[in-house]
Order: structure tokens, then sequence, then C-alpha cells
């Protein structure tokens, strides 16, 4: 067992039990800051799959501006907790129950599939060079940036129009 | 060196957690906050196999489901305030209007 293995199950388990902690915790405030370290978690993940760029993007972006943008609303609509009755009440052991049946398929497939493919522990210098994704990102795939970049603007317009206050009738 | 099995497991559990958030939470706002955790997980897979072929292109994708993301979260955000301050509640159970 090398130092990377020890390294790559510590962030592992840092990262489950935050993602754990997400979806049991009861404030929606605790919830979002346990995503938060969940999302460095996986980014220390990436830099260790070689992939620096990306990881530090997952920490401005992801763990950034959508959290912040997750924390707003939620200060913005109150933290209330939120009655627990069940109109459901088989649907929690249910989840429980499908999901479990989820992993255990997907651990059969791995284990079946992948079997004891090793990965490189720090990938090649060229594939962790930020300059070799920005070559890729803007010739091979000019055309999805432009779509891309089209789709936030379009994102952009829409949450400010669903959001606006608006008393005129017929103005919604 | 370590096995590919590794990253994929880690992959697999967190995305597996994100659909128990999705179904067991009454909250809108934890709903979508399982939903980024499963973009996360799907991300995971493509950085492993970046790194497992030593091909650039699955950063590249992650760039592009972190931008889309970010887009689905800022109009999902704004549907959410706005369908607070119609309804007063973002219980996903309050939200049987269009029940029969």
């Amino acid at each position: 067992m090398t130092t990377s293995m020890i390294f790559f199950i510590l962030l592992a388990i840092l990262a489950i039990a935050s993602a754990v902690a997400m979806i049991a915790s009861r404030s929606a405030i605790y919830s979002a800051l346990f995503l938060v370290l969940n999302f460095l978690a996986v980014a220390v993940i990436y830099l260790m799959l070689g992939a620096p760029f990306v990881s530090l993007a997952q920490i401005t972006v992801y763990a950034g501006a959508i959290m912040i943008l997750f924390i707003f609303v939620i200060m913005l609509l109150g933290t209330k907790k939120l009655d627990s009755e069940e109109p459901l009440k088989w649907q929690r052991p249910l989840a429980i129950l499908l999901s479990t049946a989820l992993v255990i398929e997907g651990a059969y497939v791995l284990v079946t599939r992948i079997g004891s493919h090793a990965l490189a522990t720090a990938a090649t210098s060229e594939l962790a060079d930020p300059k070799t994704l920005g070559m890729v990102l803007f010739q091979k795939y000019a055309l999805p940036f432009e779509i891309v970049s089209v789709i936030l603007l379009v994102a952009a317009i829409g949450a400010v129009v669903l959001s606006r206050h608006d008393s005129k009738p017929g103005g919604n | 060196m370590y096995p590919l099995i590794f990253p994929l497991a880690l992959a697999g559990i967190l995305f597996s957690i994100g659909v128990v958030g999705f179904l067991i939470r009454k909250n809108a706002i934890i709903v979508f906050m399982s939903l980024e955790l499963m973009f996360n997980a799907a991300n995971l897979v493509f950085i492993t196999f970046a790194n497992y072929f030593q091909n650039v292109n699955g950063q590249v994708i992650v760039i592009f489901i972190m931008t889309t993301a970010a887009a689905e979260v800022a109009v999902g955000l704004a549907l959410i305030v706005s369908i607070f301050r119609s309804r007063h509640s973002i219980s996903v159970d309050d939200l049987n209007k269009l029940k029969g």
C-alpha cells in the first residue's frame, strides 16, 4: 500500500462522509457547507489524477460560485426547517434499498470488468499542463465552447426573467 | 500507482448518495444539491478515464459539464425563488397543484 493510496482512501472517506452528512443534516445551510467540503475533497482527488486546471476550476466555480449562489438562496428563503410529516411512508426505505442495489450492481460490474488495471499516480506533464487543455478546448472543441457560452447567456437571462418582480397585470 | 477501481467506486458511491438525497429530502434546495453531487460523481469518472487513457478530452468534457451545471443551477434557483414567492413553501411535497 503506497502513500498515494492511503492519501486517496482518506480523501474518499472524507468525500463520502461529507456527502452523507449533506443529505442527513436537518439545516439547509449545514448541507450546503458539507457539500462545499465534498467538492474540496473531490478537487484534491482531481489534483491527484493529474488535472490541476480542472481541480482549481472545481474549487472556484463549484465550491465558490455555485455554492455561494445556493447559500444566498437559502438565506433569502429563510432556514426554517420543513415539517417532517411523511405523505409516502415507504419512500425513504425504498430509496435506500434501491440505491444500495445500485451500489451493489455497480460494484459487481466494476469488479468483473475493470479488474486490477492501475492508474498512473502522476499524469504525464503534457496531460497535466493547462496549455494542452487550452489547445484542445479552443481548437477541437471551439464550436461546443461557443454553444456553451450561449447556454450560459440564455441561463443568465432566464434567471433574471424568472426572478423578476412584476406587479403589472399580465407582465409575468 | 493505485487501482483504477478506487476512483470509479468512489464515484459510484457518491452518485448513489446523491440519488438517495434526491429521493428522500423534501427541501427543494437540498434536492438540487443532491443533483450537484451526482454531477460531481460523473465528473470524477471523466477525470479518472482522462488519466487512464492519458487523453485530455475527458478534462475538456468536465469543463463543459461544469458550465452547464452552473447554467442549470442559475435557472433552477430562480425557479425555486419564484415558486417560493407564489406558494410560500419550498417543500417538494407541496408542489402537487397539477395532481388530478
